[in-house]
């Protein structure tokens, strides 16, 4: 039972797939990392459904047996007024209050409960996206007095993730990038700038997008047909400053791109907040491939400990 | 054709510089084969004016592999007959009280709103891409004399069904949204619903008749003013 909804906690898998033919979008947790993780110290389906509070401000009241964890950005969280660790498994009864406060360093939490949120897929997935009014509960994110279905659950084992294998959320980072699309279009002197330069981000950063801020950047383009866009696209409209789509990005559109952020970098970017500086650096798509296998193995070979 | 890199698990295709029947053939042709032969491999896909966006599972291959598979999928593809693509008729209630620039667009072209609304009918439109919403079909080409930019300031909320034109494109309203195409009627017709199977009335690659209707038709059919 929701007793305050938060600012914006969503219910997310790992997002809607192979429906981009009805121009429904991806959706998904913003920091898919926290999300696999939420999901890993429970010993849950890597797809289980958690709930994505962005910012933070959320109090839920258990009305059943269950264990839960709380990944993501850093925030304080109490479980009936006693703080709780984050990052790893805790039992929760009938009538216990689970409060999750506003993040200090990141800006998207991870709530996780054993088996998951028992939410019906629509359209293949249960991932809310709130500009379609699609998946979640009725499409919308969390209200007060809303049930969180999720099954009782058995308490099984207790682990917790060390703290040295915690991803880290600070307000700088440096973003690897895919060139692609129209990179073609932007010259020599701006493809410079743009992996040269430090960019902002702004106050208009949502699930869509994140606009950022800096020395701006110019292709030759004049009008181009709308075409397919990929998760993590730099989109450059014709004031020269980046935007990088996110999970909810509109499917098509007709800006020219210079490359696409790879996914565990767009995970580092969701965490960040207005004013969190940013570099591009390029790498090529079969190092980008290198990159995710490699994380795949480390997350995979990260031990848990037993709590 | 050209086979460019988009992301870290995306290449996208180009067929052509401009769109045209043909290469919208093309591409649904691709559509067809790479579904069929890539299956195992595939996130998703989204086929536009000219070109054919490909996601695949970075679990289940990689980029060399992939760019062999497209290649192979995409070749002798040139000669693919046009596919027909079903045809689908869409009413609509075409007046300047279900499409409120339907008077400009006519001054703007010199015409009367009776032949903006005629010559929106005589064409066959394709579907060109969908996205932007859901259930939002792009539907091309919108014949020159009743061509219009959007709209300089944007509307905040254009209603379900809207019948637009932009450019030389025109298409329906899925739901309630914020919008800057030229309104000129209002189609009854759900264009995405979620409850139905399938969801919508059309697919890329279809063809789209207009089909003028009265008031009284229109709420008949469900439509609301």
């Amino acid at each position: 039972m929701v007793r305050q909804p938060g600012l914006l906690s969503l219910l997310q898998d790992r997002g809607r797939y192979g429906r981009h033919d009805l121009g429904l979008t991806t959706g998904g947790p913003l920091d898919i990392v926290a999300f696999y993780w939420a999901n890993r110290i429970l010993d849950n389906d890597p797809n289980a459904t958690c709930l994505e509070v962005g910012f933070g401000g959320l109090a839920v009241e258990s009305e059943i047996e269950s264990s839960f964890v709380v990944t993501g950005a850093e925030a304080p969280c109490k479980l009936n007024g006693d703080p709780v660790a984050q990052w790893q498994t805790r039992d929760i009864s009938p009538g216990d209050l689970l409060e999750i406060g506003f993040a200090s360093r990141g800006t998207r939490i991870y709530l996780a409960v054993r088996g998951g949120f028992d939410i019906p897929p629509s359209f293949g997935s249960a991932s809310t996206v709130v500009r379609e009014k699609i998946g979640g509960l009725d499409g919308d994110k969390l209200q007060a007095g809303d049930r969180l279905p999720c099954k009782p659950a058995p308490r099984g084992r207790h682990c917790l993730l060390a703290e040295h294998d915690r991803p880290e959320y600070g307000d700088e980072a440096v973003l690897r990038v895919v060139p692609g699309y129209q990179q073609a279009a932007f010259g020599p002197l701006q493809q410079w700038r743009f992996f040269n330069s430090e960019y902002r981000l702004t106050e208009r950063c949502d699930r869509m997008g994140f606009r950022l801020e800096g020395e701006s950047v110019h292709s030759d383009m004049v009008g181009m047909l709308s075409e397919g866009i990929c998760h993590g696209a730099v989109q450059i409209p014709a004031d020269g400053q980046p935007i990088v789509l996110m999970n909810d990005r509109q499917t098509i559109g007709g800006y020219p791109k210079i490359g696409s952020v790879i996914g565990i970098d767009t995970a580092r970017l969701a965490q960040m907040s207005p004013g969190g500086k940013v570099r591009f650096e390029a790498v090529s798509i079969e190092k980008a491939h290198n990159i995710y296998c490699l994380e795949r193995a480390r997350f995979a070979r990260t031990p848990l400990e037993t709590c | 054709m050209r086979i460019e890199v988009a992301g870290q698990n995306a290449f996208i295709v180009y067929f052509a510089e401009q769109t045209s029947p043909e290469v919208s053939a093309q591409i649904q042709a691709a559509v067809k084969r790479i579904s069929e032969q890539m299956r195992d491999c595939l996130v998703d896909l989204v086929p536009s004016y000219a070109s054919l966006l490909v996601l695949y599972d970075l679990e289940q291959s990689d980029p060399f592999a992939i760019r062999q598979l497209l290649r192979n999928a995409l070749t002798g593809l040139e000669a693919v007959e046009t596919a027909e693509g079903t045809l689908v008729t869409l009413p609509v209630y075409y007046s300047p009280e279900s499409g409120p620039d339907l008077e400009s667009l006519a001054a703007r072209g010199g015409l009367g709103v009776d032949e903006v609304i005629e010559i929106h009918q005589q064409f066959e439109y394709r579907v060109y891409a969908i996205g932007f919403a859901p259930g939002f079909a792009y539907l091309g080409e919108v014949d020159e004399r009743i061509a219009a930019p959007r709209l300089a300031t944007p509307r905040q909320k254009v209603p379900r069904g809207a019948v637009a034109i932009a450019d030389r494109q025109t298409a329906v309203y899925p739901a309630v949204s914020p919008g800057g195409w030229n309104l000129i009627g209002l189609c009854p017709t759900r264009m995405f619903d979620p409850g139905k199977t399938p969801s919508m009335p059309v697919r890329v690659g279809d063809r789209v008749r207009f089909e003028a209707i009265g008031r009284d038709d229109f709420i008949a059919r469900g439509g609301e003013l």
